[in-house]
């Protein structure tokens, strides 16, 4: 079954099951929401911003180059009208579409794409997003301070601008969709300084209306969005400080309209049970893995065989069902929504007896003792226990150091600590649906030093060149042959079992009964936790 | 008396010293690394290393220390980490909300407190006086997130006299004052109760009776007044318990004030913000000591200052 939105404009199709056509023309702009979130919004400049709360905020505020399909992870232009690849995959130039605006009423132009790579790219601005443009000439000198602008940007006319990289970048266009690369205008950067995240200014289709700090935040449509007919909402009033049960009690009141939080997992059971609100839960997966490191400089998780007694010992889905089924085995680093996911792998079965015979294999036969790292919120640390127990049946004494999230990503960073950390909590989350992003930072040999976050250690150089060799095919056609050099790459790295993968998360939206659009925006893989601009509210239409 | 406020100011000043001092190693201690927080987990060690020089976390410990209570001296608590605005800005619009609460709390302590423990010393031994003396046990026992978050259900999701969380009218304030004002109302009950009994003792209250003055009278003219003196000397010493009492209650309330905002930011390990918090805490703390021991011997002769 088709459901067809934003005719004319982005035109895209999601399958879901009991659901009535409905056409874009009938849905009618106006009305109001309100979102809840436990934590304050931290800021919302595109360059900064890295939170729950604030991903999806700057989205709406904000554009980029690139975006995603709504509810979808496929790629989509968004400020660029149109783009080209060179050859040999180190030349993207783009088109910026004509008469973009910012809030301030003044144009968008290519200086201004180009203003704000060489902003986010200097370390003057503390982005933690700046990485993600190592492969634009003149990065380098940027991180060291040694040039003010990228050399590898220029400006070619104003709707034209051109990226010149030091290798092929497959990943590039998603690059190009990431919030940091979003677009900010110099004017108003340099009028508020260090405090532009609290006075944003953007192109997107909200704009701020105010700003009560700690209190809540005021979105209102952007009237001149070069999209038409978007946003849908007239008005987000997102309150902060709210606590998630507090939050649900309120939006069965009525009161709000989305638990940013999601259901807290002591009511899940209970929410989801009850028929009145189970029709208000939308499930999808998410861009997540949760996973045992295993630190392979530390004996004797240097030994592949202990790896893997790892892997077969773990009883998973015990696990799932102590979060009261919110998640999905996974038996792989990367998740089943994501391209390179090898359906057909069975992974390393649930087997007592044959870890006791790959222990004995490794000299091991009496087990041994070591140390298991988790966040010590709810319900990380009785998972720890489980694994702890799990553990335990084949001989290994696994100690629970339980700590706040700070110190265990501290202590996973350093060679010689940290020997087993369960991941749930701080678990890796994709910075953007593409494969290299579960590699590079955790898995690859780049994240394998001092306070980085492959916390295994794991550095195989083999792989190391077919990951480079992978993300150099930039040609759009071969994008098949790009995803199984991926597929090969993490189940070869399964192979040496660097990491015991426990489950992919689920996410839950709950949204009150008066939000209408299709169920992917709720659970949108990229606008986090929810698509802003594609909802729309039922009591206007 | 003069030279026993100096000396006091004194102290005071040196116990704030003293706190900086030790709340400033102890987050310097943190294994958990800002610069690498504030960069991310994608960063290169370049951008780490720029991060780290440019808020001097590089510097040598004392120089930081130095650098950061020079600050503090002008003014300047620093600018926290993750939530990119200045410190004192978070706080200062932060603070009123929880000035508020404590109002409320106080009221409602008081109140409560005194109305319990006045009933209690009066039909004493009766099964009025034991019933109000468990409450007040409980009040005093139970953790604040329970009362909290038992008052939010039964008040407001069961019989919805008041709104479910947040800030702004009179009806907001009232459960999450409640909360945070029974344990003092315990406490108070307790004390008002024995203080009650003793000066309910004194002759002068025989006096007063065999003057024929009616019993109303000899209560709220004669005994009350006395019997209240210890009570109202021991708010100033509320303030500190109240500044733990907030960052549980404000987070279960959504109340947008200091003890939330230290709460996000140990979750998150913001140290400026930390330490900003740690500082007005115990600043409010001494001064409301401070205020406790120049108050008692103004509203009752029998404490002396020496």
């Amino acid at each position: 079954m088709r459901k067809t939105l934003l005719a004319g404009v982005a035109f895209f199709a999601i399958a879901a099951a009991g659901m009535t056509a409905v056409h874009a023309d009938d849905i009618k702009q106006g009305g109001q929401m309100v979102v809840t979130y436990k934590d304050d919004v931290s800021t919302l400049d595109p360059a900064i911003g890295y939170d729950w709360q604030n991903w999806s905020m700057i989205k709406s505020l904000f554009d980029g180059l690139m975006d995603y399909e709504p509810g979808t992870s496929t790629l989509r232009k968004d400020l660029a009208e149109d783009y080209t690849i060179s050859d040999d995959g180190k030349t993207f130039t783009f088109k910026l579409r004509k008469g973009v605006k910012f809030h301030n009423g003044r144009e968008m132009t290519a200086e201004d794409v180009k203003y704000s790579l060489d902003r986010v790219t200097n370390p003057a601005t503390q982005s933690p997003g700046a990485g993600f443009f190592g492969s634009i000439k003149g990065f380098d000198k940027m991180a060291d301070g040694s040039a003010k602008s990228l050399e590898g940007v220029t400006v070619v006319d104003p709707y034209t601008i051109k990226f010149e990289l030091t290798r092929p970048d497959a990943t590039f266009l998603h690059v190009m969709a990431i919030n940091f690369s979003f677009v900010v205008p110099k004017e108003e950067v340099e009028k508020w300084g260090a405090d532009f995240g609290k006075h944003p200014v953007g192109t997107g289709a909200f704009k701020l209306g105010e700003w009560t700090l700690g209190q809540k935040l005021v979105f209102e449509r952007n009237k001149d969005y070069w999209n038409a007919g978007l946003p849908k909402l007239d008005q987000i009033t997102f309150e902060v400080g709210q606590e998630p049960v507090v939050a649900l009690l309120r939006l069965q009141k009525g009161e709000v309209d989305v638990a940013g939080d999601g259901i807290p997992p002591a009511k899940f059971l209970e929410v989801k049970n009850d028929p009145t609100y189970a029709k208000l839960i939308v499930e999808g997966g998410q861009l997540h893995t949760g996973y045992v490191t295993m630190k392979t400089t530390m004996k004797p998780f240097d030994n592949v065989k202990v790896r893997q007694a790892v892997n077969m010992a773990i009883n998973k889905d015990r696990i799932i069902r102590i979060i009261n089924g919110r998640a999905v085995p996974a038996n792989q680093p990367l998740p089943p929504t994501m391209p390179g996911f090898a359906k057909d792998y069975e992974g390393y079965k649930y087997d007592v007896e044959g870890a006791k015979r790959l222990l004995a294999e490794a000299g091991l036969t009496d087990g041994f003792e070591t140390e298991l790292y988790v966040y010590n919120t709810d319900p990380q640390p009785r998972i720890a226990q489980a694994i702890q127990q799990d553990l335990a049946a084949i001989g290994i004494k696994a100690e629970i150091k339980s700590l706040a999230q700070a110190n265990v990503i501290a202590a996973g960073g350093e060679p010689d600590q940290a020997p087993m950390v369960w991941s749930g909590g701080m678990a890796w989350i994709a910075d953007f649906p593409d494969p290299s992003n579960f590699y590079g930072p955790i898995l690859g040999c780049s994240g394998a030093v001092k306070g980085g976050w492959n916390w295994s250690y794991y550095c195989n150089k083999a792989l190391e060149e077919r990951a480079t060799a992978a993300d150099s095919i930039t040609d759009p056609a071969k994008k098949a042959e790009r995803e199984e050099a991926w597929r090969s790459i993490f189940l070869d790295i399964m192979k040496d079992a660097p990491w015991a993968p426990v489950f992919n998360e689920q996410r839950f939206t709950i949204r009150s009964e008066r939000l209408g659009g299709p169920d992917a925006i709720f659970v949108d893989p990229v606008h986090i936790p929810i698509n802003y601009e594609q909802v729309y509210a039922k009591d206007v239409q | 008396m003069i030279s026993y406020v100096a000396r006091r100011l004194l102290q005071s000043a040196l116990i704030l010293v003293g706190i900086s001092l030790v709340t400033f190693v102890l987050l310097y201690l943190l294994p958990a690394d800002p610069a690498r927080q504030i960069a991310g987990r994608s960063a290169t060690a370049e951008t780490v290393e720029s991060i780290r020089q440019q808020l001097g976390l590089n510097l040598p410990f004392y120089q930081q220390y130095l650098r950061y209570a020079t600050g503090l001296l002008h003014g300047d608590f620093g600018r926290s980490y993750l939530q990119k605005t200045e410190v004192v800005e978070l706080i200062a619009s932060r603070l009123p909300a929880s000035l508020l609460l404590m109002a409320g709390a106080i009221t409602c302590e008081l109140i409560l407190g005194i109305a319990m423990g006045l009933v209690s010393a009066l039909r004493r031994g009766s099964g009025l006086d034991n019933g109000l003396m468990l409450l007040s046990f409980v009040g005093v026992s139970a953790p604040q997130f329970v009362i909290g978050i038992l008052m939010l259900y039964v008040f407001s999701v069961q019989l919805g006299w008041f709104p479910i969380g947040g800030y702004g009218t009179f009806s907001h304030l009232v459960l999450p004052s409640l909360t945070l004002g029974v344990l003092g109302a315990g406490w108070y009950a307790r004390m008002m109760r024995s203080s009650m009994i003793e000066v309910l003792r004194q002759d002068f209250i025989r006096t007063a009776h065999s003057k024929g003055l009616g019993r109303a009278t000899v209560i709220f003219r004669h005994a009350l007044p006395n019997a209240i003196l210890p009570v109202i000397a021991m708010i100033g010493i509320d303030i500190g318990m109240f500044m733990s009492g907030i960052v549980v209650v404000e987070s279960v309330f959504g109340w947008p004030g200091i003890g939330q905002l230290a709460w996000q930011a140990i979750q998150r390990v913001d140290i400026p913000i930390i330490m900003g918090v740690t500082l007005v805490s115990a600043l409010a703390i001494v001064v409301g000591n401070l205020m406790a021991d120049l108050i008692a011997p103004m509203i009752d002769p029998r404490i002396k200052i020496r």
